[in-house]
């Protein structure tokens, strides 16, 4: 019998391998060009900022691998053969599959700017990129200034990172407000201050139009579009979003669109082949949710579904109510159900927004207009409590009900003011013109 | 494979050296040690008070200084930059220098106390002679030894609580922590019991007691002439013999209970006090393999085996055999203490003995025969009780865990090993403690499982070795005996995934297959299997 292949050795392709061990005997080979052994590319960041050592960010010892027969094998798959099953590497080996999950990830967008293939320009995503960034930014006497393009979740770790080593950054931001496109004005401006805050260069309005080389093909500065500023630099993170890693698999007769298409049940067009995490593009998407998801959780969930599927048991993926978190340098970001921001919401969503007067903690409600149905949160600086706020969206609570009880969903550690009150008589103030 | 360091510790510069201000203030401190340095040297300070108290100030001015230059621009927030670059946190050449500094330190302070200044006959010279003055404002009397490392000890747990506050000025959880045990190291074990020992006399003598330190952490406190000195101590000698019983057997178990083990480990012990404080910077240097925790669970358990032993053997001996003298004769001692431990196995066994491995149970039937044997032994047969002198027995604890073990190891090894070695694998009280924490206690570190992203910052900073990301990316609840509540992991978490918290005893060790966030047949399917 032939074994499972599982193509990538992140989050999602591991969280598989677990699962079929679980439930199966099967031979299972995990297979990753990027590194030995499963880790946390959440942790990159903090790898470089001294928080951390590579050791630190791998969830599993060394030793897990054997102990539960998953064979790792580190190698580049160049092609898919899947009329023959095969996989062919990069050094002409090839390896042959019973059942084949593709797990590749992403690598980041690149929008044909200029100098974007220059040294000292790249993205951050893979370990790799780490190394890179290592050599080109050490500390701020090789790295006078960086430019970071792109105001997004990744954007703002890497600004974050780049200032732990004291290294100036400027950050080109293409929306009038950082990341406005998924956050309501409110919140989005507060962060603004908040990097603002950190000491960064933040550039609202500002896109990129060309990174300058110097005589030997190393960026030496970047110009900003419109203003024809020219700002120098030895270093520029491109952040603008990331996008399925599936150049290799171009002829390999999978249906593609900017991802790997599958089906409720993470099946691709192909028999016996599979698509989760970061890559795949889901064909029929659940609620609001986009058809590319790529964010850590769902593809540990994928994994977990695909692996009933494998094991004979086909379960459809079925993510439950939208749920992210992020930091922003230190404010903490959690969000539950759907809160959209201005520029993109419907009519039919109203919002209730409050701000702590110290303007790092802030929450956003979403309320459907015509039920009162509670739509979602945004919470900023507060922790809320995953359990309950999920509960609340499956009993289909009001707003009102929500924002009664909001102590219970409140997962603070002990002795912390709490700001129920406030909120509350804010939101009474509010919508106090609304009958109920 | 990729040719640069896995580690990224050999690159060119990330900010690990000092700020002007931090120097200035590095170099303050130092200058307050030194004096204490030529103190010990016999150099004579022609102002005692003066030299004593510059000393100290200045030590403690020069961690200030370096706290603010740390941290004065910094918004609030976690603040562990650097933390695995520099020297003094990462194992580096510093963290060597002070390791083997305190180390030698202890050692001195525990086995050559006359390089200290300790005359055998007659006043004391050198760091002692230098501590007098300090001495006799508080207790009227001459410093010891003891007196010199209580008054370090307590600046230490001063100078850096208030950097660990400023630090984590954002976290009202550490805060009132680190201002607790400050609080439980001033007054408690520095200033009570020298303040009380002015009411010392020929007929009055109370013992020197620091009355937080509980058996069996306190593993002297039930010798004979400390007994002795209770009793004939009038009505508050004995009602302090009878608060040191009183801790253990009533106020432990029911704030154990209530709280989790950190009541004590976290909010008041003096251990744990200097642990949190000075020892913050080296939290992240705990063991974290698995097979550290295998060796722990042993290592522990038998401490508190011998402690137990020990103490038993030791009140044995001075108890009298009469019952019309003195009802608690010796044998009923013995009855008690056989009864005792005999009721505690029989409960952990007849209702928690499924949520003990299979080693752990091995381990307990083990040492309980060999105990219950032992007393049988010396009941029926008159042998020495535990085949060793009691004395033997006191002399080699003391020795061993007391000294080496708590005090060398313990502290001396911080910058090597972290700052929990003995709390986690020594500390006696440690492992009553995590034993009914773990199987009776309304204590846990909820998690908030489907937000978890695995990143290890958790794992990294728990200074107890726990792999805290192993549970939180099960979305299971995290109790574990070893689990000091320092709430540090709940800190350093960039998600807010981890709440320490107390609740009901049901559902309190559920265990999650599949989190919150997926398909709920699918949970249902795979977590009520």
């Amino acid at each position: 019998m032939e074994p499972i292949v599982i193509l990538g050795n992140g989050i999602s392709g591991i969280t598989a391998a677990r699962h079929i061990r679980k439930k199966s005997n099967k031979r299972i080979i995990i297979i990753s060009a990027e590194t030995d052994h499963f880790f946390s590319r959440t942790a990159l960041m903090y790898i470089y900022m001294g928080h951390m050592k590579y050791e630190h960010t791998k969830p599993y010892e060394d030793s897990f691998w054997d102990k539960n027969r998953l064979e790792l094998k580190r190698g580049f798959v160049s092609a898919l053969q899947a009329d023959i099953k095969t996989l062919l590497f990069s050094n002409g080996e090839t390896l042959s599959y019973d059942k084949l999950i593709l797990a590749v990830g992403s690598k980041s967008n690149k929008f044909g700017w200029p100098g974007q293939d220059l040294k000292g320009v790249q993205g951050l995503y893979s370990y790799q990129d780490l190394e890179k960034l290592e050599i080109h930014a050490p500390n701020n006497s090789i790295c006078r200034r960086a430019v970071v393009v792109g105001g997004g979740l990744i954007g703002i770790e890497l600004a974050e990172m780049l200032s732990s080593r004291n290294i100036p950054v400027t950050f080109l931001v293409r929306e009038s407000s950082f990341w406005n496109g998924v956050l309501p004005s409110g919140e989005s401006e507060m962060i603004n201050r908040h990097i603002q805050k950190h000491g960064i260069d933040l550039r609202l309005s500002s896109n990129l139009r060309e990174i300058v080389s110097d005589k030997e093909g190393k960026v030496e500065s970047v110009i900003i579009d419109k203003t024809d500023e020219e700002i120098r630099c030895d270093f520029v993170g491109l952040t603008a979003g990331v996008t399925p890693n599936i150049d290799f698999l171009k002829n390999s007769g999978l249906d593609l669109g900017r991802g790997i298409k599958v089906n409720r049940f993470l099946e691709t067009n192909l028999p016996d082949v599979y698509a989760i995490g970061d890559c795949a593009e889901q064909l029929e998407p659940t609620g609001n949710r986009r058809p590319i998801e790529a964010v850590w959780y769902t593809g540990r969930m994928m994994g977990e579904t695909v692996a009933q599927t494998v094991c004979g048991n086909r379960t459809a993926y079925q993510p439950g109510h939208w749920f992210n978190s992020a930091k922003f340098f230190d404010i903490e970001y959690q969000t539950y159900g759907w809160v959209f921001s201005e520029k993109v919401k419907d009519a039919s969503e109203i919002h209730f927004h409050w701000k702590h007067v110290d303007d790092t903690k802030c929450l956003t409600v979403a309320t459907h207009k015509e039920t009162g149905k509670f739509l979602g949160i945004n919470t900023f600086g507060i922790r809320m409590r995953h359990e309950v706020m999920d509960r609340w969206l499956t009993e289909q609570r009001s707003t009102d009900y929500v924002m009664t009880h909001l102590a219970e969903a409140n997962f603070d550690p002990e002795f912390y003011r709490t700001f129920e009150k406030q909120i509350l008589t804010s939101y009474h103030k509010q919508f106090q013109t609304a009958s109920l | 494979m990729s040719t640069f360091s896995r580690d990224m510790s050999l690159t060119g510069g990330p900010p690990k050296s000092l700020n002007p201000y931090q120097r200035l203030g590095t170099i303050i401190g130092f200058v307050g040690l030194f004096i204490i340095v030529l103190a010990g040297f016999n150099v004579t300070f022609p102002h005692k008070v003066f030299w004593l108290s510059l000393s100290l100030i200045a030590t403690t001015a020069g961690i200030l200084l370096f706290t603010w230059a740390s941290y004065r621009n910094q918004p609030e927030g976690i603040k562990n930059h650097g933390v695995w670059f520099k020297s003094i946190s990462g194992r580096g050449f510093w963290a060597w220098i002070a390791g083997l500094s305190l180390t030698g330190f202890y050692v001195v302070l525990y086995f050559f106390p006359q390089f200290l200044g300790l005359v055998a006959e007659g006043d004391h010279t050198g760091v002692i002679a230098f501590f007098d003055p300090l001495s006799r404002a508080l207790s009227g009397n001459p410093a010891s030894q003891w007196f010199v490392y209580g008054t370090l000890y307590t600046v230490a747990i001063l100078a850096f609580g208030v950097k660990f506050i400023w630090k984590y000025r954002h976290n009202r959880y550490e805060k009132l922590r680190t201002l607790s045990v400050m609080f439980f190291q001033t007054a408690f074990a520095f200033l009570i019991p020298e303040l009380m020992a002015r009411l010392n006399s020929d007929t009055f003598s109370l013992p020197y007691y620091d009355l937080k330190n509980i058996w069996p952490l306190n593993y002297y406190n039930f010798e004979q002439y400390r007994v002795d000195s209770f009793i004939s101590s009038g009505e508050i000698g004995l009602a302090f013999l009878i608060f040191g019983l009183i801790s253990i057997f009533i106020i432990t178990p029911i704030l154990t209970y209530k709280y989790g083990k950190r009541w004590y480990c976290s909010w008041v012990c003096g251990c744990g006090g200097l642990a949190e404080t000075a020892g913050d910077s080296f939290r992240q240097l705990s063991d974290k393999r698995l097979s550290a925790w295998k060796i722990e669970r042993w290592v522990i358990h038998s401490v508190l085996v011998f402690v137990v032993v020990m103490t038993t053997a030791v009140v044995a001996t001075y108890l009298g055999n009469d019952p019309d003298k003195y009802w608690l004769t010796k044998d009923i001692f013995l009855l008690g203490v056989g009864l005792v431990l005999t009721l505690v196995f029989m409960l952990i066994w007849v209702f928690k003995r499924k949520e003990l491995q299979k080693d752990a149970r091995y381990g307990a039937i083990g040492y309980f025969v060999i105990l219950l044997f032992l007393l049988g032994l010396h009941y029926f047969s008159g042998s020495k009780l535990f085949l060793f002198e009691a004395e033997t027995l006191r002399k080699s604890y003391g020795f061993l865990i007391g000294a080496i073990f708590s005090g060398v190891i313990g502290t001396g090894f911080y910058p090597i090993f972290g700052n929990r070695v003995w709390c986690r694998f020594g500390c006696p009280m440690a492992a009553i403690l995590g034993l009914q924490q773990r199987l009776l206690s309304r204590f846990r570190i909820t998690t908030n499982g489907g937000q978890c992203i695995s990143c290890g910052n958790c794992s990294t900073y728990c200074e107890m070795g726990i792999d805290v990301r192993s549970y939180a990316q099960k979305g299971e609840n995290i109790v574990r005996s070893s689990c000091v509540g320092c709430g540090i992991c709940a800190a350093v978490c960039p998600r807010g995934v981890l709440k320490l918290e107390n609740g009901p005893l049901k559902g309190r060790l559920d265990s999650k297959d599949i989190l919150l966030g997926n398909d709920v047949d699918l949970m249902q399917l795979l977590n009520n299997h």
